[in-house]
């Protein structure tokens, strides 16, 4: 199974090549198994990010101040991950784990002492960090968490449109028009200022931002904070929507649960890395889970409560399971 | 809105009392003798005791200090603001005169460091970290720690004295009448003062803006705006400047005070005739209806300049206005 992977990195933009090896739609590469809906067109992956390390060179904490030296902290190693056009790919880690530099890895916002490593490619092309500040709105689109990501003193219409001019602004504005029509946002909305929206015109509005650009990929990072779950499934349908369309959604998330109601396949982050990246599907059967941590992980959902004896057997200990 | 203006009336009369008291006190509380300081030590001696309680009478030198603030406040609220001991004639004739005197150079001042300062926070800001940025921050600690009058003295120096390119003080030619003055001669001699005075507010400014420049450069709203594929000095324009025009105006109403603080100094060195000179002759001839008549003056443009401030807050700030509204409504 791991005769697929070519490991060899491209020169170059990498255009044309018939690069990073042939990927069939099923079975298990690159480190992952795949869902259903998981295409490769072109016979690649949409995002393939492979062997990802960020660290940050700061001053050494533990040294006394006069004596501190520079080092190098790791924050992400060695991560690797696919997209594929048509799925939703759920990043699930705890919060605070660092995920979020993922997303800022992939759109290539680095913090000025920030050095990355690693291969990312981007649609059949190896990406380099001016690769990555091209695809910026023009390919990849965040989706960010809450409404702080509206500029508060701007208005919402403005914001959609984002930075333009001439005639291409009066395009944007028709196409902002169609998205306010399609997500049910009145065209008063436009003239709002941020502070004035609901949380769910305002998750509407960061998710218009995005489809503004037209990408073929968004991350997501948390786009549903402190929604309950069947509000936060129902908050996704328009990623759902967007996936279904052919594009590639990652999302960030800490939340297992909805991950496995809304993805199609799942990457467990932990510790600065992904440990497993699996089809949702193998979580109805922990077998087909391959680390540890994935099946502990399994466990401890609450629809599991720890019914799953050491042997293999379930057992009978919580009221409601069948 | 009655309310609020109302309110403003009230702290205004408030701390226009509070100045004026606090002047009279630190007058009474002056070792500075007014007879003295304004007859000179030869004349003093040889003056008769007679002659000495006179002027002592008209000085008021020997009044307690509520006594004659008293005396002061009853005629300056019907409007009388009382003679300035030392130009002889009515205090706000001499604050008038003062103030359009030096009027140019402190807006001139004024603006420039605004403009000046906000652009070198704005780049240093936008550019953090970098080579830049390093450099406009030095700049505005060496400035930030260099004393006014020292500066003043030095451009002096340098460029009155040893270039010869400005004038060495007073705002017109020596020995010509106001009339035959023209206006490229009055700026010839704005130029040194007012870039002196405007290079102290300069610092303040930049490193204030900075700090908001960076905040907005590290926001939530930048980094989404740089995830869109904007560039920095897009996200600036499009998000910077809008975010940075509110605590801008801010520091540049609240500056008026340091402006008008530092030309009491700046005038001095450059013997140019203006509020800041005239508070140094009222201070040190003891003449108290003045002292109080500038003190005044200038507490009014400062409570002016922060009540502007606040105004604009509404006309720029959306939630501001909201709120203003829903107060209202």
């Amino acid at each position: 199974m791991s005769d697929d992977i070519v490991s060899t990195q491209m020169p170059g933009d990498g255009a044309g090549t018939p690069a990073h090896g042939p990927h069939r739609d099923l079975g298990f590469h690159h480190g992952h198994s795949h869902a259903a809906s998981s295409h490769h067109p072109g016979r690649h992956h949409l995002l393939s990010v492979e062997g990802l390390s960020v660290s940050f060179s700061m001053y050494d904490t533990a040294a006394s101040y006069w004596s501190a030296r520079k080092v190098m902290r790791t924050q992400l190693h060695d991560l690797t991950l696919s997209v594929h056009a048509g799925e939703i790919l759920a990043v699930v880690g705890a919060s605070g784990s660092g995920k979020t530099l993922l997303a800022d890895a992939l759109l290539g916002l680095y913090e000025p002492n920030a050095r990355v490593a690693g291969t990312i490619w981007f649609d059949g092309e190896l990406m380099d960090a001016a690769g990555l500040a091209r695809l910026r709105g023009h390919g990849i689109s965040l989706v960010p968490q809450s409404v702080s990501h509206l500029d508060p003193l701007m208005r919402v219409g403005e914001q959609v449109i984002g930075a333009c001019q001439g005639r291409e602004r009066a395009c944007r504005r028709a196409r902002m028009r169609a998205l306010f029509e399609r997500y049910g946002l009145a065209p008063e909305v436009e003239r709002m200022y941020p502070f004035e929206l609901s949380g769910g015109m305002a998750r509407r509005v960061l998710l218009m931002c995005a489809l503004m650009d037209e990408p073929k990929l968004i991350v997501a990072d948390e786009p549903t904070p402190g929604l309950d779950m069947d509000l936060a499934v129902h908050a996704l349908d328009d990623l759902r929507a967007f996936a279904d369309d052919g594009g590639g959604v990652l999302l960030i998330t800490h939340d297992i649960e909805l991950a496995l109601r809304v993805a199609d396949r799942v990457a467990i982050f932990r510790d600065g890395t992904v440990v497993e990246e699996t089809a949702v599907s193998s979580f109805e059967v922990p077998e087909l889970l391959r680390t540890p941590f994935a099946r502990a992980l399994w466990q401890a959902m609450p629809a599991h409560g720890m019914c799953l004896g050491d042997d293999g057997h379930a057992e009978v200990c919580e009221e409601g399971r069948p | 809105m009655l309310r609020f203006a109302v309110g403003q009336i009230v702290r205004f009369a408030s701390l226009m009392v509070a100045v004026s008291v606090l002047t009279f006190a630190l007058v009474s509380a002056s070792p500075i003798d007014p007879v003295q300081a304004n007859t000179g030590q030869a004349a003093m001696l040889s003056m008769s005791a007679e002659k000495r309680a006179q002027l002592a009478e008209r000085w008021g030198a020997d009044e307690p200090m509520w006594e004659r603030y008293t005396a002061w406040a009853s005629d300056a609220v019907r409007g009388d603001w009382g003679e300035s001991l030392r130009f002889n004639a009515p205090v706000a004739e001499v604050v008038a005169d003062r103030v359009a005197g030096s009027a140019l150079l402190l807006v001139s001042a004024w603006i420039l460091s605004g403009v000046l300062g906000t652009a070198l926070g704005i780049i240093a800001g936008a550019m953090r970290g970098r080579a830049v940025d390093r450099v406009i921050r030095t700049y505005c600690y060496l400035l930030s720690a260099t004393p006014a009058f020292w500066l003043a003295i030095l451009m002096l120096m340098v460029f009155a004295v040893q270039l010869g390119w400005f004038p060495i003080g007073f705002s017109v030619p020596i020995g010509r009448s106001a009339a035959t003055v023209t206006l490229a001669e009055r700026l010839h001699h704005l130029v040194l003062p007012a870039l002196t005075l405007s290079v102290t507010g300069v610092a303040n400014i930049a490193l204030h803006t900075r700090e908001k420049a960076v905040d907005v450069m590290t926001s939530d709203y930048a980094r989404l705006a740089a995830a869109r594929g904007e560039g920095v000095w897009t996200v600036m324009r499009r998000h910077g400047l809008r975010n940075l025009l509110f605590p801008a105006i801010t520091l540049q109403f609240s500056s008026i005070s340091e402006i008008v603080g530092g030309s009491v100094l700046v005038e001095q060195v450059f013997s140019y005739p203006g509020l800041g000179q005239a508070t140094v002759t009222a201070g040190l001839g003891g003449d108290a209806p003045l002292l109080v008549g500038l003190a005044l003056a200038t507490t009014a443009l400062v409570f002016v300049g922060n009540l502007a401030a606040n105004l604009l807050y509404g006309v720029v700030d959306p939630r501001m206005r909201a709120e203003v509204s829903h107060v209202r409504g």
